[in-house]
């Protein structure tokens, strides 16, 4: 068994009220966390090598070590609980039982950025959650550890909560912040980067609820004693949101570094394939990573034994490999369409598409009809190329990384599965089964 | 005479719009738009007419045009009528791969009427939605506040014939 440094107690009955989670060492980071400076816990940050957990992967001691200190504006900290990403379900879990372990990262965090309100942006879909976390909120007040003078340290600090309202984009740092200014979720074009002009020009650091979470083990037991978990630069223990055709669905929090095999077939994490099924193929990061077949899923094209880290699972690049992303893990059984799945991942990203950049906006929309046709039966050869060329059109050329998590997914299937786009316009009367499933519609028709 | 005479906001929702208005620095109200939408569409038959956005304009102080830009972008809020019930298939990869399209069918089925459609009594409208964080969990839906979860045929036909009798129950 793995170390759970996250949901450790998860399935300890009433560990959402207060009390429980006290008794079960909760809210002992903060003694701790006021007795160093904020530089120092900064640092400890870094040390752990914890790097952001919403998907990009970026050092989450290095993005609060950027936060502008010169300017006398307030400073804020977001929690980013905008989980849209498909395939990833895991912040749900944190917070819905563990809503004090994200205050509690929360306090340590806006301590050492200095911040004296902060916010928790969440998905409007979530509201029930959004409920459980406004009932721990004023819990910690009524405790003391929200409010003025927190615990005798001098330190003030109000939490709010705040819920979005249906849209993937607002998952994106810039969105986040123009929604939570009460606007439609337009990313921002960067620079200037959030830590210097974010939230009312403010500056802002924005983290995802499982990179706050973690800075309650790394802050009780020091940032090497984190490190010392995982392989190389991924450090820690990562909540793998396990969904698709396995027989033991739902979130896992595995120590980095565990192989993809072990994952999916140990009775520990995802017991295997469902009903005796065959795998086919995997999108081991959320809906944007790029799609991998069963040849290169377990061992990678160099012949290493492929591991869920941030390395191992882009080993290859795009060529042969993927991301870790934020850890949403869909895995496909033999009699799934990669087609089909594909029209779909294009419809989602056409439909959440915010529309500022012309490539995304017209492109989402273009690959999603033109997928439509091919599984439907209406498609051509050509068409195949024709969606090579589009997704290869978007990639890079937006402001925000929507248009690039649009594209990842129809480059990877083409790549990985040409075969089975060519089969569905050469055989079309084979793949049309009008019958047996709803017709979505087209967006915007 | 209130210039918005059939907006209705219950006292419990009034002191929920009355904490959002306070959690945001005097002069920048305007972050409480969507929390207060939110209120406002659940409090006025689940769909927000040019009144209701309107009366979160003037309450907000901000221009009506704002309201309506921030409504018609997000998928919460709907600018036109749904049923007394309505049913959020989540419909994207995870859940598709899961029964969500065979689950879909059958409530079209059950119900009479397409997805997107309201059923002929406006009890019932059927939407697909995008992937609402419930992939493990697969097929679901969301109605109202509620996630449903882990559905099978019988299942759906078990919350729909109580929550369509509870819903007339009320009527009566």
């Amino acid at each position: 068994m793995g170390r759970k440094l996250l949901l450790e107690n998860v399935d300890v009955p009433g560990i959402e009220q207060i009390d429980t989670y006290i008794k079960h060492g909760g809210y002992r980071s903060l003694s701790k966390a006021f007795k160093m400076t904020p530089d120092e816990i900064v640092e400890e940050v870094k040390i752990s090598g914890l790097r952001g957990r919403g998907g990009a992967g970026f050092g989450t001691g290095m993005k609060w070590s950027f936060l502008d200190k010169s300017s006398d504006k307030p400073r804020y900290l977001l929690c980013n609980a905008d989980e849209s990403e498909p395939g990833t379900f895991k912040d749900r879990l944190l917070m819905e039982k563990l809503p004090h372990l994200l205050i509690e990262g929360m306090i340590v965090g806006s301590f050492a950025l200095g911040c004296k309100t902060s916010y928790i942006y969440i998905r409007g879909e979530y509201m029930f959650v959004l409920r459980i976390l406004q009932k721990a909120i004023n819990e910690a007040y009524a405790k003391g550890y929200l409010g003025k003078n927190i615990m005798g340290s001098g330190y003030d600090l109000d939490l709010y909560v705040h819920p979005g309202a249906g849209a993937y984009i607002c998952g994106e740092e810039t969105a986040l912040i123009e929604s939570l200014e009460g606007k439609r979720g337009n990313p921002r074009i960067k620079p200037p980067f959030p830590a210097i002009s974010g939230l009312w020009a403010c500056p802002t650091i924005v983290n995802n609820v499982e990179s706050l979470a973690a800075i309650v083990p790394i802050i009780n037991d020091g940032g090497a004693e984190y490190a010392k978990i995982g392989i190389g630069k991924s450090t820690g223990t990562k909540l793998i949101s396990a969904s698709g055709n396995i027989n033991k669905p739902g979130v896992y929090e595995i120590e980095m570094g565990v192989p993809v095999e072990e994952f999916i077939y140990s009775d520990e994490y995802c017991g295997g394939m469902k009903n005796g099924k065959e795998l086919k193929a995997c999108v081991p990061g959320g809906s944007s990573v790029p799609i991998l077949p069963k040849e290169l899923l377990f061992t990678t094209k160099e012949g290493n034994q492929r591991l869920m880290t941030y390395e191992s699972l882009a080993e290859g690049s795009f060529a042969s490999g993927s991301m870790l992303g934020s850890g949403g893990f869909i895995v496909y059984d033999e009699e799934q369409c990669i087609v089909r799945n594909t029209w779909n991942f294009t419809r989602f990203y056409h439909h959440e598409s915010c529309g500022q950049c012309s490539p995304c906006r017209e492109g989402t929309g273009w690959m999603e009809r033109v997928l439509h046709n091919i599984e439907n039966g209406h498609g051509h050869q050509d068409d195949i190329d024709l969606l090579w060329d589009i997704q290869r059109r978007i990639e890079g050329n937006t402001i925000c990384p929507l248009g690039d998590a649009a594209a990842w997914p129809v480059a990877a299937a083409i790549r990985h599965f040409r075969h089975e786009f060519e089969y569905h316009v050469k055989y079309p009367h084979k793949v049309f089964d009008a019958d047996h499933v709803y017709q979505p519609e087209l967006v915007g028709s | 005479m209130s210039a918005f005479p059939n907006i209705k906001i219950s006292p419990a929702s009034q002191t929920e719009i009355n904490q959002y208005l306070g959690q945001y620095p005097a002069d920048k109200i305007k972050s409480a738009v969507l929390p207060v939408l939110h209120i406002v569409q659940h409090d006025n038959g689940g769909w927000l007419s040019t009144e209701a956005m309107d009366y979160v304009a003037d309450m907000l102080k901000i221009q009506p045009v704002e309201v309506y830009e921030v409504a018609t972008f997000y998928s919460m809020f709907h600018t036109e009528p749904v049923g007394k019930i309505l049913i959020e298939v989540c419909h994207t990869g995870p859940c598709m791969i899961c029964g969500a399209e065979k689950l879909m069918k059958h409530i079209e089925n059950k119900l009479d009427i397409k997805v997107g459609g309201t059923s002929s009594d406006g009890m019932f409208t059927l939407k697909g939605v995008e992937c609402l964080g419930a992939c493990g969990y697969a097929p679901m839906f969301q109605i109202g506040e509620e996630y449903y979860e882990n559905l099978t045929n019988e299942k759906v036909d078990e919350i729909l014939d109580l929550l369509k009798s509870e819903k007339l129950s009320q009527k009566a």
